[in-house]
């Protein structure tokens, strides 16, 4: 036996790997399977499609554009970039009662944060709130790394320094008198950029970590300056700043500004009378922006979104159809595997 | 040194002069006009790099191909310009491809070395300085003299100087170069034939003056000068003096020999062709299709450029107030502007090249390539060979071939002849137990009876063992016979110390089988002829022989009986001697022979004439007049034979089988139902190589046989072409089979190549004999490069075969007696012809459909990956915005979704492999690299800009205003909304992407074995894996944090989950009811065979055998069933489905040619009892 195996040297192993006779799950599409589970798809997708469907049917949305093209919109006069410091009023009234936590928003459209240059064009390092990339920021940030006097800007780059500063208040117009509806400016950016990617320098006072260094261009007031009432908001993790942070993916986006979940609006914004004060500072007619501001409540799937409905809906009743088209067929021309060879 | 580089780069011719001098022994002479001539050493080089020109050489290579360079190209932009992303992303790609590619070249190319090693390291013994040395081959120079021993194979093109027979000459067979397996005389030159040993050699002052080498076998001039006691005297050599490097000598105990060609220079290695990169159809396709998808790249970064430029005419979109270009950017010139835009949009999109094409091709190939030598099917188990690859370039042109060029002697035969029957007086005889037993009767005398044989079948016995032209050796005492020599059987008969040795193996069988009935050939010397007769020794006399030619196609001998008589032997084919018959059972032995020929058996007629002493004399004046005539020689003969070789009395006919390989008659029939084209090029004598053809089935009896035989002239050749092409078109109906031989060939290849070529196309048989090896190769050339460009393989086991094996596409060398040149130059080497069948319609099936859907797949997933990119352009500006991460661009191709397809083309199969080595129709389902036609390269290709768009807009479109989708992160708090941002949507895309791209190959998959799951599943599960982990750290070598948590957050939304399905559902839901409705409308031979399964598979191998044929009506209608069984009853049922119908009718067709093939077989008995 020992002697016949050395003969055989070469002879190839007889295993299922070496031979190609691995045990395989062999699967057909045929219409014998096919057509079941089209069914059982395109009922489950018409479901989800429903339940979407309704669910995103009942978030409200309430959207003001405040540019100011038309001589009607109150901010028209704001419009004008000559003009500085406008404040405009936005008066509008809701019906019924808005839902739940309700969501405020700013939208521009037509803005690209998404070009190629305006979006490397920041210092994580120095956002990080290390020392060093305070005095020299990265290259990157050009050219809004150092000002005309060759004194570093902190944050550097165009996306900060572009950050928009709109500034909102909400009132709600009570038998004639204002009452501020409060919002939470909070939580509103993503919890790892607040907590982990950004950082402050950790210098107190925080201003002094700034010494040396310029704000950036645009910017009416430094960025330690952000939010005096709250440290935690201040500087690069102010919340508004890492919403700004986070370039949008399209030319026309919304940025979270608040939400407004406080006191007597926990339950929602109870019909009524509002006006929003608008400090109309940020210029974008020149590039044919648009401005303006959404109220939305959201609900177990987030925001307003027919179309993720609609498409369950269509492709659900697709795979039905095409279920019931191919179960004509089959019925009329006999497949030739189901009544082929199993039968003997 | 300047003069050896100039050479060594091929600048200065290495030879100057048009002979080479070479001195005997190295003994230059003293006085002082000798120029010493440099000569390439021994050494048989096959291999491509060195240990030190592998880097740079390897490199060079490798960037020399298309796609490599084009990274290379790109790697440089993006080291050179600003563009989007980092050259990491096609450095590492490129690097990765390069090092796997040059791994794998390496290892490819340290085998070769080992091969040519074994041959460079061989022991030889040289003569030098007064003894015998021994060295290894590689040491040999030219003018060493070399001593060879019986059986070995001369290391090196030696003159012959002296061997240990008193005259001076040796046998040698030159088997392994031509094929020729008979034994040839050589001579020394009378002046050294004294020079026996070491001593005398030492003595010797001799100078070889020849030719350069060159590539022909059978020429060789040149002289020899031996200074003999002061005296010079110059002798001429000629090709009978040349012992030819890869020749073996035999029957002779040593020779010595002065080197004087070596190395690369000897003969035998000019006859190879110079070894050319072999390329694949899918190859070529593959680059065809590269090519497009670099118009495509080409045109997307045009029309982004322009478009950018047209875009931001407008100061307000081209420099807005929150994006300001820096001084250095509004400075510079447009046109640079332009052309760095251009390079950068160029290196966006050039993912849509699939760099990891090339190295996962290659490694499917590689790795692939193990499966051809696991497989037990393609294992010889008596000679413990299996299959054994050389290239794996070429698995899938295996899958491919429309030609195959085979050699015949070792190749479709065993290379052993075996008398088996003969008809004697009109009876017919087997052999059995070296006794003849008459038919109809068994073998029951007694053992050791001495059988009392018929006066006329003493006279035939007598006859075949006289008529003949054997040489007998005589065994050396000291040279035990068939020690471990495996070639001992194959030339000669080794037993009483007595071989024979023929140029034709018939007469060898022949000789060898009255042997064993009893009357045994023992010796002829001169004119002398002597047998012994049941131990009884008789003696004749040789008076003439009456040579063999293929004009008569028969001998006589001509001898004097120990009773004094003259008599006649003949032997012939039955066509060449029958009608010269007068007396004899001729019509019952005409019956016999043919009897014999439908068995497959060669066939030999044999006949006598007694002459009286007054015709002996007219005889023997007729001859010598004619012999001796100055004019018209041949003429003379021909009239002098055909006058002597008449009124003969027919003896009887012998059966000879020239042994076929096993199942090489079903292996050319399944290769002909694949669409295959056979054709046989041997160098076998036209009667042999017909006979063989014939009863290999190459050749049916139905077939019509055309002949271009013999043609001398031009005319007379195109003439004859014409002719057939004439008859080909009168009957088309009857298959036709063409014979040619080399002459002829290499005539009509001259002038008439495109007539020639098309009565080659209208033959369903083509036979070449008579063939020189390099018109073997001729031949495959002119089919490689006719206007269809056919896939041509060419299969052989000599030496005579390498050129052949080299210009095929695919090269198959079997691994027979005949050495191993032909297994050393071949693509692929088996065992035996046989294997054949497995390895073209299994292996060849197989690795054709995995690498075209490789390939395919490849650009599909790459448009996948590269259009979304594109489409988001006209969204950021044409700010070439990536829009995924660098590292996810980078890893796409190398991790995400290398290892599923890998695993495809690696494990798929179609179809079970019973079923297509039992259907080999199916094989013409892939025929003409139809899987990689521009019609399902276009549908792939657009597929994947379907899903491109799909993925883009869909994500799009959910976005919204990048609210829509945001999740409420409810996984991290409570009623929180999240913002998207760009990266979430670049990561959407591709998270939709790589779920799609897999389960696409998932559909396409129909072998699902453990490993398909692991990967398949195994590469979504990592994506998320390597996600979490790649945005869950800061990396701190990274310049930018862009996807830091960017994935958990795109996750951890509710919506996101929803759309990610609904985008993947959407793009694979229209391919799935496409499938569908293919397979089962217009389903092709290949879907139709998925459904056997693996028992139906081998119920199926027994009903498509031969036995199923024999019980005719039940046969056929089991036949019926079960084709109805798998085509499904259509015609049965009242609605006639169109598509099926007419799918079942072109299977009924396929069914019919198949058994019309089957039954105009010759059956041998041997197969007709095997059912």
């Amino acid at each position: 036996m020992v002697k016949e195996e050395q003969e055989l040297a070469n002879r190839p192993d007889n295993t299922a790997f070496t031979q190609q006779r691995l045990p395989a799950w062999q699967p057909m599409l045929s219409a014998g399977i096919v057509i079941p589970g089209f069914v059982l798809i395109g009922l489950a997708f018409i479901g989800i499609g429903v339940a979407l469907f309704v669910t995103s049917r009942s978030i409200q949305v309430l959207e003001f554009d405040y540019t100011g093209v038309d001589q009607n919109s109150p901010c028209f006069k704001c419009s004008d970039p000559k003009v500085l410091n406008c404040v405009c009023n936005l008066n509008f009234s809701i019906d019924s009662l808005f839902k739940g936590t309700v969501f405020f928003y700013y939208g521009l459209s037509n803005y690209y944060q998404n070009f190629r240059k305006y979006g490397v064009s920041k210092d994580d390092v120095q956002l990080s709130g290390d020392l060093t990339n305070f005095k020299t920021p990265s290259d990157t940030c050009s050219p809004y790394a150092y000002d005309s006097n060759n004194q570093p800007i902190v944050p550097c780059g165009s996306i900060a320094n572009s950050m928009f500063n709109d500034a909102f208040k909400l009132y709600q117009i009570i038998n004639g008198t204002n009452t501020l509806v409060p919002f939470d400016g909070k939580g509103i950016a993503w919890w790892t950029d607040y907590n982990i990617k950004y950082r402050n320098p950790s210098i107190t006072p925080l201003k002094n970590a700034f010494n040396n260094t310029v704000k950036p261009i645009f910017w009416s007031k430094p960025a330690y300056e952000l939010d005096t009432s709250d440290p935690a908001n201040n500087g690069f993790i102010n919340q508004n700043f890492l919403v700004w942070m986070r370039r949008a993916a399209l030319p026309n986006f919304r940025k979270l500004y608040g939400r407004i979940n406080e006191g007597d609006y926990a339950q929602g914004l109870p019909a009524g009378n509002y006006s929003l004060e608008i400090a109309y500072n940020y210029p974008v007619l020149s590039f044919d922006g648009r401005k303006k501001v959404v109220f939305s409540n959201v609900s177990w799937m987030g925001g307003k979104n027919e179309f993720l409905g609609i498409a369950y809906l269509v492709i659900g009743s697709m795979c039905v159809f095409m279920s019931i088209v191919m179960l004509i067929v089959y019925a009329k021309f006999k497949f030739p595997e189901e009544d082929g060879v199993p039968g003997h | 040194m300047l003069r050896w580089i100039r050479q060594q780069l091929g600048f200065d011719p290495p030879h100057q002069s048009d002979t080479r001098t070479v001195y005997v022994a190295n003994r230059f002479p003293e006085h002082g006009h000798y120029i010493p001539q440099r000569f390439a050493d021994n050494r048989i080089i096959s291999s491509k790099y060195t240990i030190w020109n592998f880097v740079p050489k390897n490199l060079f290579e490798q960037f020399r191909r298309i796609a490599n360079f084009y990274f290379l190209v790109i790697f440089l932009v993006q080291l050179m310009i600003d563009t989007p992303t980092s050259p990491v992303t096609s450095g590492l790609p490129l690097f990765f491809v390069i090092t796997v590619t040059a791994i794998k070249q390496g290892y490819e190319d340290w085998l070769r070395h080992k091969a040519d090693n074994e041959v460079n390291g061989a022991p030889v013994f040289v003569v030098r300085s007064g003894s015998l040395v021994q060295t290894r081959s590689k040491n040999i120079r030219v003018g060493d003299i070399v001593r060879v021993a019986k059986d070995e194979t001369f290391p090196a093109d030696l003159a012959l100087l002296s061997s240990d027979r008193g005259d001076g000459t040796c046998h040698i067979t030159t088997a392994s170069l031509d094929g020729e397996t008979n034994l040839k005389t050589h001579y020394s030159v009378a002046e050294t034939t004294v020079c026996q040993s070491v001593s005398q050699l030492e003595s010797l002052q001799a100078v070889v003056e020849c030719q350069q080498p060159e590539a022909d076998l059978y020429r060789f001039v040149g002289r020899i000068t031996v200074t003999q006691h002061g005296e010079e005297i110059v002798r001429p050599l000629g090709p009978e003096n040349l012992l030819l490097r890869g020749a073996r000598l035999k029957n002779t105990k040593e020779i010595f020999g002065v080197a004087v060609y070596t190395g690369m220079e000897s003969k035998m290695a000019l006859n190879y062709k110079c070894k050319s990169q072999k390329r694949s159809a899918v190859e070529k396709s593959m680059n065809t299709f590269l090519i497009i998808y670099l118009g495509i790249l080409l045109f997307e970064a045009i029309l982004s450029t322009i478009l950018k430029y047209a875009w931001q005419a407008e100061d307000k979109w081209d420099e807005p107030f929150y994006n300001q270009k820096t001084e250095q950017e509004r400075n510079s010139s447009p046109i640079l502007k332009f052309i760095s835009d251009f390079l950068a949009f160029l290196v966006l999109y050039n993912f849509i090249i699939p760099i990891s094409l090339y190295v996962t091709v290659e490694m499917q190939k590689f790795l692939g390539s193990f499966f051809i030598g696991w497989d037990l099917d393609l294992y010889h188990e008596e000679s413990d060979q299996k299959a054994q690859v050389n290239t794996s370039d070429l698995n899938e042109e295996l899958g491919q071939v429309e030609y195959v060029f085979t050699d015949k002697t070792g190749t479709l035969t065993e290379n052993e002849m075996h008398f088996r029957e003969c008809s004697i007086n009109g009876t017919k005889y087997r052999e059995v137990n070296g006794k003849l037993v008459p038919e109809g009767m068994t073998d029951d005398s007694p053992d050791g009876s001495t059988p009392h044989l018929l006066g006329e079948e003493l006279l035939f016995l007598k006859a075949v063992s006289l008529c003949h032209t054997v040489q007998i050796s005589y065994d050396q005492p000291d040279c035990p016979v068939g020690g471990g020599d495996p070639f001992s059987h194959a030339n000669g008969f080794s037993s009483n110390h007595m071989e024979y040795y023929a140029s034709s193996p018939d007469e060898k069988a022949l000789v060898e089988a009255t042997k064993r009935i009893g009357v045994a050939f023992t010796r002829s010397s001169g004119d002398t002829m002597e047998i012994k007769t049941f131990g009884k020794s008789e003696k004749y006399k040789l008076l003439h022989v009456l040579e063999f030619d293929s004009d008569r196609r028969r001998m006589s001998v001509i001898l004097q009986t120990p009773s004094g008589g003259q008599v006649l032997f003949t032997k012939g084919a039955e066509s060449a001697i029958l009608p010269f018959t007068t007396s004899g059972e001729i019509e019952k032995t005409r019956l016999h022979v043919d009897e014999f020929a439908l068995k497959g058996l060669r066939t030999l007629v044999v006949a006598c004439r007694h002459f009286s002493p007054e015709e002996y004399i007219d005889v023997d004046r007729h001859l010598n007049a004619a012999r001796t005539a100055l004019q018209q020689r041949e003429e003379r003969l021909q009239e002098a034979f055909s006058y002597i070789e008449r009124d003969l009395h027919l003896l009887g006919a012998t059966g000879v089988e020239d042994k076929l390989q096993d199942k090489v008659q079903e292996t050319i029939e399944a290769l002909r139902l694949a669409g295959i084209k056979v054709w046989v090029l041997t160098g076998d004598k036209h009667e042999t190589a017909v006979s063989v053809s014939l009863s290999c089935g190459h050749f049916h009896r139905t077939m019509n046989i055309l002949e271009l035989l013999q043609q001398r002239s031009d005319n007379e050749c195109a003439e004859q072409l014409r002719r057939l092409a004439r008859r080909i078109k009168e009957d088309h109906v009857i298959q036709h089979g063409l014979v040619v031989d080399g002459a002829s060939l290499s005539l009509a290849l001259r002038e008439h190549e495109k007539l020639f070529m098309e009565v080659c196309k209208n033959c369903s048989a083509v036979l070449c004999c008579r063939m020189a090896p390099l018109q073997k190769a001729k031949v495959v050339r002119l089919f490689k490069t006719s206007p269809e460009k056919p896939i041509t393989l060419a299969i052989g086991d000599g030496a005579n075969d390498v050129s052949m094996i080299q210009e095929a596409h695919v090269g198959i060398g079997i691994m027979g007696k005949e050495g191993r040149q032909a297994v050393r130059n071949s693509d692929y080497a088996i065992a035996r012809f046989k294997f054949l069948a497995k390895l073209l319609l299994v292996h060849g099936h197989f690795y054709y459909i995995r690498i075209a859907t490789l390939v395919q797949y490849f650009f599909y997933k790459n448009v996948c990956f590269i259009t979304p990119q594109f489409l988001y352009q006209f969204f950021c500006l044409f700010s070439q915005q990536t829009l995924y991460d660098s590292v996810y661009l980078t890893l796409y191709n190398i991790c995400f979704t290398s290892l599923p397809i890998l695993v495809y083309s690696l494990f798929e199969q179609l179809v079970h492999p019973h079923v297509l080595q039992n259907k080999p129709g199916l094989y013409r389902d892939i025929s003409k690299n139809s899987l990689l036609s521009f019609r399902t390269f276009l549908y792939w290709t657009l597929l994947g800009f379907c899903h491109a768009f799909i993925f883009f807009f869909g994500s799009y479109i959910l976005m919204g205003e990048d609210t829509t989708l945001m999740g409420n992160g409810q996984i991290l708090r409570a009623n929180r909304q999240l913002m998207f941002g760009n990266w979430t949507f670049g990561t959407l895309v591709f998270t939709v992407m790589v779920i799609t791209v897999t389960l696409k190959l998932a559909l396409e998959t129909h072998f699902w074995t453990w490993m398909n799951h692991f990967v398949t599943w195994g590469s979504i599960a990592f994506y998320f894996i390597f996600s979490l982990f790649y945005g869950g750290i800061i990396w701190p070598f990274l310049h930018t944090q862009d996807m830091y948590f960017v994935f958990v957050h795109l996750l951890s939304s509710g919506s996101a989950w929803f759309a990610i399905i609904i985008i993947v559902i959407t793009c694979l839901f229209p391919d799935v009811v496409k499938k569908i409705f293919y397979r089962h409308l217009q389903p092709t031979g290949t879907q139709k065979s998925q459904s056997l399964s693996a028992p139906q598979a081998q119920a199926l191998s027994c009903v498509e055998s031969l036995c199923c044929y024999q019980h005719g009506q039940s046969g056929c209608s089991r036949l019926a069933s079960l084709l109805e069984q798998m085509t499904g009853q259509c015609q049965a049922s009242t609605n006639h489905c169109h598509a099926s119908s007419r799918s079942n009718r072109s299977w009924s067709d396929t069914e019919n040619s198949y058994s019309n093939d089957r039954s105009i077989l010759t059956l041998s008995p041997i197969e007709a009892t095997h059912c």
